[in-house]
């Protein structure tokens, strides 16, 4: 795993944080020794899953420090804990999926998107978890307008206007519901879908499918006015 | 801006929201598969769009999908100054 690492003593966590990955590095040789080293035995494969780790822990707190402003009254201590339970589970899934790198990418940009994501989905769950989720408006003529020019805008506010009957008319309770939790209360998706009971695929699934009426009712195959 | 830009701007997101994107898209699982192969691509400039068709489209319409894309690819932007 030497010739992995910028330092030479992996699992001195500190100075892997602060090192940038090896650059030079052919991508499949790189990767191929990741992969070697995560499935070899005893102290090699520690010290590749600790490097790793370290990786993680610093994509983890980029992510968080991105979305600070989401985390607003969260202290020190609870966004390392949030970055050290991301990088713990990111750790976990890319052990279980060695089998899907395809050495398509560098193994460390693979493997930060699993950091990315776990720290993401946290951020957003927290922020959201003293909220209520919306209620589906029923009635969506009451749907958010802002206040366009009666003259200059007629061509917008006749499309929301048919967008609006289309919602009304052509969707499920279920599209409607999650449409309106999405697009107008802008719920994140895996939120809703940890409240819902459902998995984020799905309830995009339903998105797209809805999104798809619209279209197709009001006649919006271009992207005009969107 | 204006009042009147601002509405009119807020209301075209709120319709892009609506009516999502118009051409088609990979799913979030296939988003997720290839966010990181994609973001290369991107940022080599070497054809990202023709390697995964429909993942542009899928970012404009997921605003999840699009945060993690925009993570990664700053983050890899970072560790490299850009050069892939």
């Amino acid at each position: 795993m030497g010739n992995l690492a910028a330092s030479g003593r992996p699992t001195n966590v500190r100075v892997m944080e602060e090192a940038p990955p090896v650059r030079s590095v052919d991508r499949e040789v790189e990767g191929r020794r990741w992969i070697a080293a995560l499935r070899g035995a005893g102290a090699e494969r520690e010290v590749a899953a600790a490097m790793l780790h370290a990786l993680l822990l610093r994509a983890a707190r980029f992510e968080l420090h991105r979305r600070r402003a989401a985390l607003a009254g969260a202290g020190r201590e609870t966004i390392d804990d949030l970055a050290m339970q991301s990088a713990d589970d990111a750790l976990s899934a890319i052990l279980s999926k060695l089998d899907s790198y395809r050495f398509e990418s560098r193994f460390t940009t693979w493997a930060y998107k699993f950091a990315i994501l776990e720290a993401a989905v946290r951020t957003r769950r927290r922020a959201w978890e003293q909220r209520e989720l919306p209620i589906d408006p029923q009635d969506w003529s009451g749907l958010p307008a802002p206040a366009l020019d009666p003259v200059e805008d007629v061509e917008i506010r006749e499309r929301m206007r048919a967008i609006v009957r289309a919602i009304q008319t052509e969707l499920s309770p279920h599209q409607r519901e999650v449409l309106s939790a999405l697009v107008i209360a802008e719920v994140p998706i895996d939120v809703l879908a940890e409240r819902l009971g459902t998995t984020r695929g799905a309830l995009y699934k339903t998105l797209h499918d809805a999104r798809r009426k619209l279209r197709t009712s009001i006649g919006a195959d271009d992207d005009a006015l969107t | 801006m204006t009042p009147s830009r601002e509405s009119r701007r807020a209301c075209k997101h709120l319709l892009a929201g609506l009516l999502g994107p118009s051409g088609p898209e990979v799913t979030c699982e296939d988003c997720f598969a290839n966010l990181d192969v994609y973001v290369e691509r991107e940022l080599a400039g070497d054809g990202a769009d023709v390697l995964v068709p429909g993942m542009r489209a899928h970012l404009e319409g997921c605003p999840a999908c699009a945060e993690e894309h925009d993570s990664l690819r700053d983050l890899i932007a970072r560790d490299t100054g850009g050069r892939i």
